[in-house]
């Protein structure tokens, strides 16, 4: 899990990234309980409502539920729920930058496909 | 309305206008940073709103009633700063109970632990402590008074960075679990930014700035590259600051970025020590 905040982004969409990587890598398995917002705001020493910002998007997005009373858990299925997710973010947030920097290079797009090729041989 | 509420407060010291015609609100349970260059007025204001100094005009009031000089709204106020309010020769632990009788919500055990936590000793006498464990005793009685409003005038002063830091985080967890209003005066303002959900500027004495946090930072942006071309999109713009490098140049402006931005420039978000470096410059 990342634990440093930039400031380019919004922190609480920083948040809840933070804890979509740690669902994605295994760190919250599903069906278990996450920290609690205070834990998350002390860790990152951010506001609380941002915490509670952040989280309230899992939230919405059904990879997060609240119990009353109890604290967050991870929901089932959630990790196929990102995967899928992110699959759909990965040419804007990869695709999009890698293309603008090769351009600015003047990298030919047989160059990139070979360079990724060799990336996944190593 | 419910919060603290200044109207028209002002102030001269001989020749010095300290505060002039400052109107501001402290709502209930939010996380406020008072910032300011040195000598703008923050100080005055929180004497001003705790009755320690008083203003030559205005009216301060919480919840509708008048705070000046009004014991039973003050004890829902609490400040420190670098003036010391404790007896000559008081030993911290006799500091705290003195504290207990003034405030009733005083956590003794809270403030122990506390003590613990930033390692020190309650035997020892405030007038002997090092300028950062004067802060962190200071920050200690704060923390454990329990009431709907404090206010700390610099609390990181003289405190380490580890000190800084775990003060950071006890406070979040404070006001995590159970919330009341903190106002901070800091001039380490990339520590607490992502603490404070409002931003108060204070400039010569005036309210130049008073917003949230966040929509602080979307106010603005900043444009780097080339210095003829940061030149070319800037103009027309609202700009409130640059800096040269060489032949690079960096804008800091105000309103929201075009969608197209040109190639060979690149755009970045505003943070708010940036910001306040530009607007309070010169």
């Amino acid at each position: 899990m990342n634990l440093e905040l930039d400031q380019e982004k919004p922190i609480f969409i920083q948040i809840s990234e933070c804890i979509e990587d740690g669902i994605l890598t295994g760190g919250f398995p599903e069906g278990t309980q996450i920290p609690s917002i205070t834990e998350f705001s002390v860790n990152y020493k951010i506001n609380p409502a941002t915490a509670l910002k952040g989280i309230n998007l899992l939230v919405d997005e059904g990879i997060i539920f609240k119990k009353r009373g109890v604290g967050m858990f991870v929901s089932e299925g959630a990790v196929n729920k990102l995967r899928e997710k992110r699959q759909n973010q990965f040419y804007d947030n990869y695709i999009g930058t890698l293309i603008e920097e090769a351009k600015r290079l003047g990298i030919s797009s047989d160059e990139i496909i070979a360079m990724i090729e060799r990336g996944f041989i190593q | 309305m419910n919060g603290i509420e200044l109207k028209d407060i002002s102030k001269k010291y001989k020749n010095v206008q300290a505060l002039s015609h400052v109107n501001l609100c402290f709502k209930e349970n939010t996380i406020y940073g008072l910032l300011g260059r040195n000598g703008a007025g923050k100080s005055t204001l929180l004497n001003i709103i705790n009755n320690r100094v008083l203003a030559d005009n205005g009216t301060v009031t919480l919840n509708g009633k008048t705070a000046t000089e009004n014991t039973e709204v003050l004890h829902n106020f609490f400040l420190t700063n670098e003036q010391n309010l404790y007896p000559e020769g008081m030993k911290v632990k006799d500091a705290f109970k003195w504290s207990s009788e003034f405030y009733p919500g005083f956590d003794k055990d809270y403030a122990e632990k506390l003590c613990n936590l930033f390692q020190l000793s309650h035997k020892k006498k405030i007038k002997r402590l090092s300028t950062g464990y004067q802060t962190i005793f200071r920050n200690i009685v704060a923390l454990s008074v329990n009431v709907p409003y404090v206010f700390l005038d610099e609390p990181v002063l003289g405190l380490d960075a580890y000190h800084r830091d775990l003060f950071y985080k006890i406070l979040i967890e404070k006001y995590a679990e159970n919330p009341f209003t903190i106002v901070i005066s800091t001039h380490l303002i990339e520590e607490i930014s992502n603490v404070i959900e409002n931003v108060i500027i204070i400039k010569n004495g005036e309210i130049i700035k008073n917003d949230s946090r966040d929509e602080i930072l979307k106010a603005g942006y900043c444009i780097s590259g080339i210095s003829s071309a940061v030149d070319g999109y800037i103009s027309g713009k609202q700009v409130i600051g640059t800096e040269i490098l060489g032949g690079l140049k960096t804008a800091y402006i105000l309103g929201q970025p075009e969608t197209n931005i040109p190639d060979n420039l690149s755009i970045s978000g505003m943070d708010l020590q940036k910001f306040f470096i530009q607007l309070t410059n010169s």
